[in-house]
């Protein structure tokens, strides 16, 4: 199997020429899946696959990516904040892989809120 | 959890949370020997001896958001279950080494999974972690390394997620065919 190979890296060099994620970038929204062990035990990984197949599907360029850890609510896990520029932080809780696609379409790319998914709006910091 | 790259993923969760700059996931799979050797070492923080005893007691976590910190005791229930064990070494300022020991052919052995998916969901969490994956099956050696990828990226971050996610395709198509 070895390393990968320099066509690999070739292709990898080629798709980040294409990317319009530039380093330190600020995006119009930024989603964060909660990554702690009772979200990854709940399917958060498969919630992150995805997010990054759709933002990587439907073309979006501005949305930043990133985890957390567990933020307490842990029977409501898998969960994900979403901030949409401008907005107060919205929690999402128990998701699939189909409803993180509808929060990316509807909340991170348009800034509409998917109500039934939400479950606060507000701070990331549990007290 | 459901597969050992989700365990792997914790743990590196937890080795980004005590800081480290650099992780190394070492996989060793021997279908002839009967084994299955998964090691994750950082250059974190690190523990002292009085955290050390405490760390495989799901009811000891360092944080406050909840009471238990069950990741790496549940990992090590899932190595005991398959015929193997747990081994944590670490000291302060000088990282954490754990090791997880497995029968491969163990009837509670939980498959490896996917492991693209577990260095992706890392290198979009952590772009500045360095990330050196080994994973030999019977001697046939894979290895992925973070610097290597950066040094064709140019100005784009590896936690870009289109980047990230094509970063997974390949190292996911070179598992699947070899």
């Amino acid at each position: 199997m070895g390393k990968l190979t320099i066509e690999e890296l070739r292709k990898i060099r080629e798709k980040a020429k294409r990317s319009t994620n530039l380093r330190d970038a600020q995006g119009k929204a930024k989603i964060t899946v909660h990554m702690g062990t009772c979200g990854i035990a709940s399917g958060a990984r498969e919630v992150m696959d995805a997010l990054l197949d759709a933002i990587d599907r439907y073309g979006i360029r501005d949305v930043l990516v990133t985890t957390s850890g567990c933020a307490g609510l842990c029977s409501h896990e898998p969960m994900a904040t979403v901030e949409y520029h401008g907005s107060p932080p919205v929690k999402y809780a128990k998701l699939t892989p189909e409803k993180i696609e509808r929060i990316l379409l509807e909340h991170a790319d348009k800034g509409h809120m998917v109500e039934e998914y939400a479950l606060a709006i507000g701070s990331e910091k549990m007290s | 959890m459901k597969e050992l790259s989700l365990h792997i993923l914790d743990i590196i969760e937890n080795s980004t949370r005590a800081g480290a700059k650099n992780v190394e996931i070492v996989i060793e799979e021997s279908r002839k020997e009967d084994y299955l050797v998964i090691e994750i070492i950082d250059d974190g923080c690190g523990m002292d001896d009085q955290t050390l005893t405490k760390v495989l007691n799901p009811f000891f976590t360092t944080k406050d958001v909840r009471r238990v910190g069950i990741g790496l005791s549940m990992f090590r229930q899932a190595a005991l279950r398959a015929g193997g064990d747990l081994t944590v070494r670490s000291a302060p300022s000088k990282g954490t080494h754990v090791t997880a020991r497995f029968k491969y052919a163990h009837i509670d052995r939980q498959p490896m999974g996917d492991m693209a998916s577990t260095i992706t969901t890392v290198l979009i969490s952590n772009p500045d972690l360095e990330i050196v994956y080994r994973h030999a099956v019977d001697g046939d050696q894979f290895v992925f390394d973070t610097r290597v990828v950066r040094s064709v990226l140019g100005d784009v971050t590896i936690s870009s997620p289109d980047v990230a996610r094509f970063i997974c395709d390949i190292i996911r198509a070179r598992q699947n065919l070899d």
